[in-house]
């Protein structure tokens, strides 16, 4: 099966690699670039632990073929601290206990990020029905909407 | 697999003719991804329609409808305020395919060539009364969108047919549409039963109704019985019972893992009752 | 080990500080069982029976082989024979050999130089079947006529005249029972049924494994106990346990299901055949669902007498479960211990059967058989407290079991914290909300033992001062914070100064896996030990440059400091200034404790739930949600409202929607996410948590186990909401919306 090159950014650098056309850009960003961040849960797009954005949309990265990002701009966890420094959310989170395994996390934070950039204040509800798609099995999503709640408060500077 | 990317339907629908083997479109990839991964479909050949100029578009036709290009995703969709504002039933039942994260990939036309009997945008459309224009080797031709599935998993396209765009028609005066579903949790499950409702009034009377239901048959079904059980009512109780009867009557469903035929029957019936209620006030201007 | 007196006033335990792998964790950094990769590694794919009973004929991989770049193929054939019990039940499960017991059995493995080529040449591998009869359905299973799963599985106490898928029987109590009955004014009868549900974990079963011809190998896995993957890789493969050195990756989620192996023998096996080549297995999400441990099936008769009071005068239940095709695996032993053990009552009698079943061999699950048997005996007491009028709090708190009840299991309890609970429960603002139409309440109580179990932990002084603690029980929902808050406090240091690792097989003597609600617990039992271990030993050291007795020296904020006046005038010495010139004063210090942990402590729960149904379509909104449950002593009281509010929500996923559903033809019908309904952010409210700490007299902070009591209470609770919002009682879970649906429409008709 012929590879094709694909050429992308990602978190800001320009990369390539060779994908088979099969390969998701989940495998591709995993096994390719070594962004081992970005999980896989299902494969089927129905637990969110491989979210990234993609040209500024959130995706599951398991549904977008490898191929697709040719020329687009992929963000995942791993771009989420600038230099060093913590995006409010991912600090929010180790504050808050907001995870257990620590598996959905990436794939939360990424989703919650994307959401704070289009809805600073939003409530409990639109919280929880935009994150309906990251399963989270240690927490029951409490301590989680809690960390993006105060999250939120704190980028509208409101803490 | 070999991986194409034509930049015009007419390259495609050319790609598509000439292939031997197992193909498939590629647009959101939120059900052919998933089918890949599960092993249900090896595709020899995926064509991928996103770089056909236009596909991206929502656009108002002159006679005040609406053409959607074959790749815009429920998120743009459900971006969109006109539209919205036009046809609320239609964007709410795509809007309920998936997650956020299926939102920013998944579209009205795979929704709809996917074949599935529970498609969530498929009600809407048909309610609406919707069409869409089948782009093939000699041409193109358009069609309702009832008409595209034949079964679940099965459409109306022969070999080289592709749909190149999807239209609705000007909403008018004293319209309004609604989609409602039923899932046993709050969000990421398939449609148990689905039911679309789309009125157009005169005064307090539903002059013309459209009422479309999933997942109580193979097809998604356009149930001329259940719109005339409220045409020409002001939506009272017996008009409504009339319609939640009509619609059960209607269902023809299966028991699977998802639900049994008793439930199917009993609460198509409860939706169409209730998607009428918020058809009818939207159609009054008393909701969004 | 002397009893230590409990006090309060700690300076760090109760304290909530960042987790130490949290900053690994929100950046992506922290390793996975998928993350490792190795030079040289070969991916595996893995196939898998599509019939529920069958046996195989034939299997022939050469076209499989025949591939550019696939370089291994292990069947049955390939392992090792003679195996006996639990072994050749784990082996069997592994790879089938005569037959394929269920959907999903692993038939083959291939290895080969990517992912998508092992599952192109795992497509190519034929395997010859004949189908044979199935049964799924722990009831059916029993019946006259039922295919026989294993012949002759059965040990001495199954009674005579039952099938042979009936392979164990247990059955105790005290008192009399007939008499019980006969002093109650009501006595109730009913049949209870839970269908299976998967623990769920996010992350699927992944590792790396590597093994040379000389039988030598390394395995990199996601586990709760890599001691445990490596005494059954040893017995599958038929090498010794110290020649596999297992590391454990940082694990995504386990609630049970990963206390055993599922496929790691595989990637040994095919790295050995493959010449040492590291090998890659990561399960898809359909192979969890199908292939790894769920929990059992359950149908479960309870009786209950009670006299117009509340009082509970006898109770009886007979469970029969099915934990797939293997034996042992169904947790009846587990489920009737605690099916009563929240009350004190005078006459009980408890019979449980396991049987086989063509269904995936059943792994722990939380609790293991305690949610099913709360179920059972919790929606009785539930219904009779409804008909009696009475309040289910007050009717608990009546017969609750207290200090110094002789357990419904055997044992008198030592200090518990049921009455606590129910009373913290009362009092809570929840229990008064006033509720609407079509809404209901529901309480229930629930137990779990927690376990001791073998424990192995190091802890070292660093040159610095600073301290570092190997344990050996992986860290699954923030142990590596409490264990160290509890070292730090032990030894009077900053938290920030003692570092807590998970350490591989090499590097201690063997763990029991975290499972038991054991790891707080035990390794941080055992760290305290460590700790003390390493303090006298400090202090010797200061006493020896001081000239004085060892005696003469305590331990305090950090530091020896001469204990009273007699002792001499010394500044204290600190942890630092001991680890500055230990290799001057005798060489390295450290501390280590080996045990079979004793002195747990029960930990009980209440819950209070409220929910709305629809009542035109039967669908369960679940409102407001408490839990009330006795830690003990929280450590970390952010972890422990944690492992409350998880608890929870797993068990409202399996009371309202969770479920295993096969097919007619024994095939399971829901192996994606989409379709096995595990509760998401939107169907669930904030969880209100009160911990109540009610110390454990057997640990040396007061510690409880609190992970697995927490999913208990949840299945009655939210059956008897739903009974109060719909006026309809359901015996059968999941109480999915098409059964309460019929229900309510039954209800109506008659």
């Amino acid at each position: 099966m012929k590879k094709v090159h694909v050429t992308t950014t990602v978190n800001g650098d320009p990369v390539e690699f060779l994908a088979d056309p099969r390969e998701t850009l989940l495998d591709c960003l995993r096994n390719h670039l070594d962004l081992t961040g970005t999980k896989e849960g299902c494969g089927t797009g129905d637990c969110g632990a491989c979210s990234v954005t993609l040209d500024g949309t959130l995706v599951c990265s398991c549904l977008v073929l490898g191929v697709e990002a040719e020329g687009k701009k992929v963000e995942t966890i791993e771009g989420m601290a600038s230099e060093g420094e913590l995006h409010p959310l991912q600090r929010q989170f180790i504050e808050h206990a907001a995870l257990q395994c620590g598996f959905c996390t990436p794939g939360i934070l990424v989703a919650a990020k994307s959401l704070l950039e289009q809805n600073p204040d939003p409530s409990e509800s639109e919280i929880r029905f935009w994150l309906a798609g990251n399963l989270c099995r240690c927490t029951g999503y409490d301590k989680i909407v809690r960390a993006v709640q105060d999250a939120a408060a704190e980028m509208r500077g409101a803490a | 697999m070999r991986y194409h990317t034509p930049t015009s339907f007419q390259e495609a629908a050319r790609l598509a003719a000439a292939s031997g083997g197992l193909l498939r479109y590629l647009a959101g990839g939120t059900d052919v991804l998933v089918q890949m991964r599960a092993g249900m479909v090896q595709p020899d050949e995926l064509i991928d329609l996103k770089h056909i100029p236009g596909v991206f578009d929502i656009s108002r036709n002159a006679d005040g409808g609406w053409r959607i290009g074959v790749a815009v995703p429920g998120r743009v969709l459900g971006a969109h305020e006109a539209l919205c504002g036009d046809w609320p039933g239609v964007v709410e039942g795509m809007n309920l395919v998936g997650s956020t994260q299926v939102q920013g990939r998944a579209t009205l036309t795979g929704n709809l060539c996917n074949g599935s009997p529970a498609a969530d945008s498929v009600p809407g459309l048909v309610a609406a009364g919707a069409t869409v224009t089948i782009t093939g080797p000699d041409g193109s031709r358009e069609v309702p969108v009832e008409a595209i599935p034949t079964g679940p998993g099965r459409t109306v396209l022969k070999k080289g047919e592709l749909i190149s765009a999807i239209t609705l028609p000007p909403r008018g005066a004293h319209g309004g549409d609604a989609y409602l579903r039923f899932i046993p949790r709050t969000e990421m499950d398939i449609a148990v039963v689905g039911a679309a409702v789309n009125v157009t009034l005169d005064g307090d009377r539903i002059a013309k109704a459209r009422v479309a239901l999933g997942a109580v048959a193979p097809t998604v079904l356009l149930v001329e019985a259940a719109a005339k059980a409220i045409v020409g009512s002001t939506l009272d109780e017996a008009a409504l019972d009339r319609l939640a009867a009509a619609s059960s009557a209607a269902a023809k469903p299966i028991s699977d893992k998802r639900g049994t035929v008793e439930f199917r029957v009993d609460v198509v019936g409860v939706l169409a009752r209730r998607a009428a209620k918020i058809a009818y006030d939207r159609a009054k201007g008393m909701s969004k | 080990m002397a009893k230590d007196e409990i006090t309060k006033g700690y300076k760090l335990v109760g304290t909530r500080p960042n987790r130490p792998d949290g900053l690994d964790k929100v950046t992506g950094r922290a390793r996975y069982g998928a993350d490792f990769s190795l030079p040289g590694m070969l991916w595996a794919a893995v196939v898998r029976s599509p019939h529920a009973h069958a046996k195989i004929k034939r299997i022939d991989a050469t076209k499989a082989l025949a591939l550019d770049g696939v370089k291994a193929v292990v069947t049955r054939a390939d392992l090792p024979t003679g195996l006996e019990g639990e072994d050749l039940n784990l082996q069997e499960n592994t790879l089938a050999g005569e037959k394929a017991l269920y959907d999903g059995h692993a038939v083959a493995a291939v290895a080969a130089t990517s992912a998508l080529l092992a599952q192109d040449a795992a497509r190519l591998i034929e395997v010859e079947y004949e189908v044979i009869p199935h049964v799924t359905d722990v009831d059916a299973a029993m019946q006259p006529g039922a295919p026989v799963i294993r012949e002759g599985a059965a040990d001495y106490s199954v009674p005579e005249g039952m099938h042979p898928n009936v392979v164990r029987h247990m059955e105790f109590g005290h008192g009399d029972v007939v008499a019980g009955f006969a002093a109650a004014d009501i006595v109730r009868e009913e049949t209870y049924k839970t269908e299976a549900t998967h623990q769920g974990y996010i992350e699927p079963h992944a590792c790396v494994g590597q093994m040379g011809e000389d039988g030598r190998g390394e395995m990199w896995v996601c586990t709760q106990g890599h001691w445990y993957i490596r005494r059954m890789c040893a017995a599958v493969l038929g090498i010794e346990a110290a020649n596999l050195r297992v590391t454990p990756s940082e694990i995504g989620g386990g609630f049970g299901g990963k206390t055993t192996i599922f496929m790691e023998p595989l990637a040994l096996a095919l790295s050995k055949k493959a010449g040492g080549r590291p090998v890659k297995l990561v399960m898809s999400r359909a192979e969890v669902l199908r292939a790894t441990g769920p929990t059992a099936s359950a149908s479960m008769d309870v009786k209950i007498g009670m006299k117009k009071d509340g009082t509970v005068t006898a109770g009886q239940v007979m469970f029969r479960m099915q934990g797939g095709a293997f034996v042992g695996m169904s947790p009846i032993g587990e489920a009737l211990p605690c099916a009563f053990a929240c009350y004190d009552i005078p006459a009980l009698k408890h019979e449980a059967v396991e049987v086989l079943t063509n269904r995936p061999k059943a792994a722990a699950y939380r609790a293991p058989g305690s949610p099913m048997a709360a179920f059972a005996v919790e929606s009785l007491m539930d219904e009779m407290c409804r008909e009696l009028g009475l309040d289910p709090i007050d009717v608990r708190l009546k017969n609750a079991a207290k200090e110094g009840s002789k357990s419904s299991y055997g044992p008198v309890y030592n200090r518990i914290g049921l009455v606590e609970t129910l009373e913290a429960a009362k009092a809570h603002p929840n229990y008064a909300i006033p509720l609407g139409p079509n809404q209901g309440r529901g309480v229930a109580s629930g137990f779990w033992f927690n376990h001791g179990g073998e424990t192995s932990v190091s802890l070292a002084i660093g040159e610095d001062g600073t301290v570092q603690v190997s344990i050996g029980t992986p860290d699954i929902g923030g142990s590596r914070a409490s264990i160290a808050l509890m070292t730090a406090e032990t030894l009077g240091i900053p938290y920030e100064n003692v570092r807590v690792n998970v350490v591989e097989t090499g590097a201690l003597g063997v763990n029991e896996p975290t499972h038991g609600s054991r790891a707080t617990f035990a390794s941080g039992k055992a760290a305290v030990e460590a700790a003390r271990q390493a303090i006298k030993e400090m202090c010797r050291r200061a006493a020896a440059e001081w000239e004085i007795e060892p005696e003469a020296v305590e331990w305090k904020d950090g530091a020896a400091q001469p204990a009273g006046p007699n002792a001499g005038k010394f500044p204290p010495m600190t942890i630092a200034e001991i680890g500055a010139k230990m290799g001057g004063t005798g060489g390295p210090i450290s501390g280590h404790h080996e045990t079979n942990a004793g002195g747990v402590g029960a930990s009980f729960g209440t819950h209070v739930v409220d929910v709305e149904v629809d009542p035109e379509t039967g669908r369960t909104t679940v409102l407001r949600y408490l839990v009330v449950q006795d830690a003990g002593t929280a450590i970390h009281p952010a972890y422990v409202e944690g492992q409350y509010q998880g608890g929870a929500a797993q068990g409202i996923g399996w009371a309202l929607n969770e479920e295993y559903v096969y097919g007619a033809d024994g095939r399971l019908q829901n192996t994606v996410f989409l379709d096995y309904r595990i509760p998401v952010a939107s169907d669930l409210p904030m969880i209100d948590t009160v911990i109540v700490e009610v110390p454990n007299p057997g640990h040396p902070y007061g510690v409880r186990g609190v992970g697995e009591t927490g999913i208990t209470p949840p299945l009655p609770a939210l059956a008897g909401a739903v009974a109060a919002a719909a006026g309809v009682r359901l015996r059968s879970l999941p109480m999915s919306p098409p059964k309460v649906l019929a229900a309510i429409k039954a209800a109506r008709q008659a």
